[in-house]
């Protein structure tokens, strides 16, 4: 039980920062603790409803939540779940899962390699001006510069 | 000549104000999907692809607030919670009634998960967006080979 506890306060921790947590606790409940596929699927969406709500409640608070996307896409969302799940008693979406699931393995690809976003990028770029600032300031040109730079200054004084 | 009279009495007045109502209405419904068009068009793909495959849905949301709507990515991540919930309350209903459920195994996920979610809330913040994308990245890698193979 205290496998299951603890597997539980990772998938918490997972699931509330956003990341999905289903991911980790289903092969956990049908590798090590045999329960049968379906029966930990529901495990885990009813697992799902009290972690976000304490998750959401913190986010809310903290004013993370963008509440003009949201309405757009909760409408828009359970639209399409009824439809999905309307279909999928009549469809067969065992191809459907493989494609998206290769669909997903590139996004996942992707965001382990992406860069950081352009203000961190900035900072980096930032940092290696200053580098080079200081580099430079060793450097014959740079003090060759400056001082033509000086003259025009008591030039422009003069 | 009785119809124009009707049209012209108090009838009329209630039929034009019911016009002018839907008018309104339709107007109102009209800008409301030009404003959501993204979100609506999205929003729906996803609870689509989560009824009909059961998952995955929450994990394209984060990628396309980033990319497309460009949220800030914590902002991305907390919203995604909020979209999935309501989702998910839906289909953990269907769950409910159809399938049976080891309830004293749920209790003991639900405790650890419970204050892991607050933990996960609070941790969110601290975590550097270079990380949260390889944190995020790595478990859709796991996720998209449980798919593939299952």
């Amino acid at each position: 039980m205290i496998i299951v506890v603890l597997t539980g306060l990772i998938t918490g921790i997972i699931s509330g920062m956003g990341i999905g947590g289903g991911t980790i606790l289903i092969p956990v409940l049908t590798l090590l603790m045999g329960v049968a596929q379906k029966s930990a699927q529901g495990i885990n969406l009813l697992n799902f409803l009290p972690t976000a709500t304490v998750a959401l409640y913190c986010h809310i608070k903290a004013g993370r939540v963008r509440k003009d996307l949201w309405l757009g896409l909760v409408l828009g969302g359970v639209l399409g779940a009824l439809l999905g799940s309307w279909l999928a008693n009549s469809l067969q979406p065992e191809y459907l899962r493989k494609g998206f699931g290769v669909f997903l393995f590139c996004i996942g690809v992707s965001e382990v390699l992406k860069k950081g976003s352009k203000e961190e990028q900035e900072k980096k770029e930032k940092k290696k001006i200053d580098q080079k600032d200081q580099i430079s300031y060793v450097s014959p040109a740079h003090v060759l510069k400056s001082k033509k730079h000086r003259f025009k200054n008591k030039r422009k004084r003069r | 000549m009785l119809g124009v009279s009707v049209k012209t009495g108090f009838f009329g007045e209630i039929n034009n104000k019911m016009v002018g109502l839907k008018k309104g209405f339709f107007m109102k419904v009209k800008e409301f999907l030009k404003k959501h068009k993204k979100t609506l068009t999205f929003g729906s793909v996803i609870g689509f692809i989560n009824g009909l495959l059961g998952a995955g849905g929450g994990s394209l949301l984060v990628p396309f607030l980033e990319r497309i709507m460009k949220v800030e990515e914590h902002e991305a991540h907390a919203t995604a919670i909020s979209v999935i919930l309501p989702l998910s309350i839906v289909s953990s209903i269907l769950y409910v009634t159809r399938e049976n459920i080891d309830y004293t195994l749920l209790l003991y996920v639900a405790i650890g998960g419970t204050i892991g979610g607050l933990i996960g809330a609070k941790l969110l913040v601290k975590i550097p967006k270079k990380w949260l994308h390889r944190l995020f990245g790595i478990v859709l890698i796991i996720a998209s080979i449980r798919m593939i193979f299952s």
